[in-house]
């Protein structure tokens, strides 16, 4: 019967499969909800969707759906939509709306379906029946305080319904950057590995020691794994940087508690022969960029954050720095960076749809072979897999 | 287990799309995944449906060095190797060395129960999938006695997870799933009432307020959730602190009083501190 439902949620991309819809049409049979269309979005979502990311999507898709043709599962009445269509308005005095008598919920329900069974052709206006511009508390636009809407456009707002109110917008995982997230996109990063103090029983090792020991007892102890994954971070700072300050700073303070071996460096829009280490002195403790190169193996992996906005020449000709003159161009250092550390990516704050129309971002991008990756948590997650292979 | 319902319960408020997904759980044997922010009330969830259900709980904590294995049995090779060099007679029988785990307790429980795994995202990434053909025929196999465990009643399992890894699909597919969302100021109430029945009414508005307002505030690195502001709450009333105190309007921007139960990280601290310094200034 929701057959179409299911291959809506599918068209719409949400990540739904038959077996999840199985499910749901199993607890529709046993009876775990009532007739009420709020009940099965919640059943609904409880059943086909498995993470928080998509409610939104889905929010929207039940919308969809369920606008027009909207039916209240079991009651088996679909409502013909150009009944429903608006066609008409009537607009209340508050003083008429307070005559409206208020019905209870129960017997809301109970008016509804006596009148779904009475009610022949279309309707519009009135008192009584369900259709358009009423003040019968069924059908939409009316304005009966406690209405049920069906189909269309809330106008009045008193029946609107939890799957347009989107409260999930913001978990899309398009936008949100939290520290914690960013905690957890890092995460994947994680590279276990066995060094230092040997503390944890090793049991094969223990077994296949003692059989060699001709049955004696022969433990063997190990080093607990941990994460060994070594990070470079290289963050652009000031200019057109500070609009982007705040999600930098959760990047910063995230990557300091994720990772063991972090080295951070920063730079003023491209990397020439210097970086420095600390904002406040950064035009007395200058970092030659060759040392740092010079310092770390090439198991560090390499990571930019920066929003790549700036004028060609800073890349492409040697002097071209706006803050002081440079031997070479940075093109030539950034090269000479992920040539040394092959493992590296750009993470840019600026969103991916406008990186088009800067020359600057194309020439970086182009620069870093295309392992440029928006500062999202679905960015964040690209670029971590990319750092990952 | 078919006929039982979850309606919330004295001490657990929960709402109308979180008792449904509960019932539903319940209705198809299925387990049910519970995400939301930290200090939410998942872990409590499992408690309180088993102890209004009237079943037994099992509990299985997590960690990020545990195996799905060890959910199931152990076999504790060290301690028969001990026995053989000690010579003790009991080494014949390698049953005595296989350590049931908390699904085996539950699979052998003579009622329906409830079994929580709390926390799963905390361990490796192949744990979940190493546990799905048990959750889903709530049976396994001994390889050392070469015996097969099938549960008696099919367990109600719920899992929390704090979002830390991503589940597998495979896995996904086979629960229910409910985010609980932050309540809203009229939960809140409802659930600081269960908790503490005798707050006075105004010391509860003057707290809510002061709570929600700690929220809006930007940038805090950790938002103070549900179990700290019930903690808070505790502190307030232990230290008999008076409802006018709270009232941060009339001396405009006065640091509420044991704000350290409800931000518990230092630069947090010291934001707040530094904003409230601000809005004096403003005055």
């Amino acid at each position: 019967m929701l057959v179409d439902f299911f291959l809506h949620l599918k068209d719409r991309k949400l990540p739904v499969s038959t077996k999840e819809f199985l499910t749901l049409l199993e607890a529709l049979q046993r009876g775990v909800i009532g007739h009420s269309l709020d009940d099965f979005y919640v059943l609904a979502r409880a059943a086909l969707v498995k993470d928080e990311a998509h409610f939104d999507k889905f929010d929207r898709a039940f919308a969809e759906y369920f606008k027009g043709i909207e039916s209240l599962p079991g009651m088996d009445k679909a409502i013909p939509e150009e009944w429903l269509r608006q066609s008409m308005k009537r607009h209340l005095t508050p003083e008429e709306q307070a005559k409206l008598e208020k019905l209870g919920w129960d017997k809301l329900m109970e008016e509804f379906e006596k009148r779904l069974a009475e009610q022949k052709g279309r309707h519009a206006g009135g008192s009584k029946w369900i259709g358009t511009g009423g003040t019968s508390p069924f059908g939409h636009g009316g304005t009966h305080p406690e209405g049920i809407r069906v189909g269309g456009k809330s106008e009045n707002r008193s029946a609107v319904k939890v799957w347009e109110k989107r409260e999930f917008r913001n978990l899309d995982d398009q936008v949100e950057l939290g520290t914690r997230n960013i905690k957890v996109a890092l995460r994947r990063l994680r590279h276990f590995a066995r060094t230092g103090a040997a503390e944890e029983l090793d049991l094969e090792g223990t077994i296949a020691g003692t059989a060699k020991n001709a049955g004696w007892l022969d433990l063997h102890l190990r080093p607990e794994r941990h994460n060994a994954v070594k990070v470079l971070l290289f963050l652009d700072i000031g200019g057109s940087m500070d609009d982007h300050v705040r999600v930098c700073e959760e990047l910063f303070s995230a990557c300091g508690s994720e990772f063991k071996h972090l080295e951070h460096y920063y730079f003023h829009n491209c990397v020439y022969e210097s970086v420095w280490k600390d904002n406040r002195r950064r035009h007395t403790e200058r970092i030659p960029t060759q040392e740092v190169l010079h310092r770390y193996g090439a198991d560090y992996k390499l990571v930019f954050v920066g929003d790549a906005s700036m004028s060609p020449y800073e890349i492409l000709y040697p002097g071209g720095s706006v803050e002081h003159w440079n031997e070479e161009p940075g093109a030539e250092w950034l090269t000479r960076m992920t040539t040394t550390f092959p493992r590296a990516i750009w993470l840019n704050p600026e969103p991916e749809h406008v990186w088009q129309y800067r020359q600057s971002t194309g020439l970086i991008r182009n620069l870093m072979g295309n392992r440029m990756y928006p500062l999202t948590i679905d960015g964040l997650t690209r670029g971590i897999r990319e750092l990952g292979k | 287990m078919g006929g039982m319902r979850f309606e919330g319960s004295d001490n657990y408020v929960a709402t109308r799309d979180l008792t449904l997904a509960v019932n539903a759980a319940v209705t198809l044997q299925r387990p049910l995944l519970i995400k939301g922010e930290p200090g939410t009330g998942k872990t409590m969830l499992a408690e309180e449906v088993a102890a209004a259900l009237g079943l037994p709980l099992f509990q299985w904590h997590i960690k990020s060095t545990t195996k799905a294995q060890q959910g199931l049995y152990e076999y504790d090779a060290v301690s028969r190797l001990r026995d053989s060099q000690l010579g003790d007679p009991k080494v014949e029988d390698i049953a005595h060395y296989i350590v049931k785990g908390v699904l085996w307790q539950a699979f052998e429980c003579e009622t329906p129960c409830v079994v929580l795994i709390d926390e799963i995202d905390k361990a490796d990434i192949e744990f979940p999938n190493d546990l799905l053909r048990e959750l889903d025929r709530m049976e396994f196999h001994v390889y050392e006695t070469r015996q097969m465990v099938r549960a008696r009643h099919r367990p109600l399992v719920f899992i929390t997870s704090n979002n830390e890894k991503e589940l597998p699909d495979a896995f996904l597919r086979r629960c229910f799933f409910h985010y609980i969302k932050f309540p809203d100021r009229e939960t809140m109430g409802k659930i600081v009432d269960v908790h503490f029945p005798d707050l006075k009414k105004d010391l509860l508005r003057e707290a809510l307020e002061v709570f929600f307002e700690l929220r809006e505030v930007p940038g805090l690195k950790k938002k103070p959730s549900t179990s700290e502001l019930l903690d808070w709450l505790k502190l307030l009333l232990a230290e008999d602190i008076p409802p006018e105190a709270l009232r941060a309007k009339d001396q405009k921007a006065a640091i509420p009083p044991l704000h350290g139960a409800l931000l518990k990280n230092e630069q947090d601290v010291h934001l707040f501190e530094r904003l409230i310094f601000m809005a004096r200034q403003n005055r």
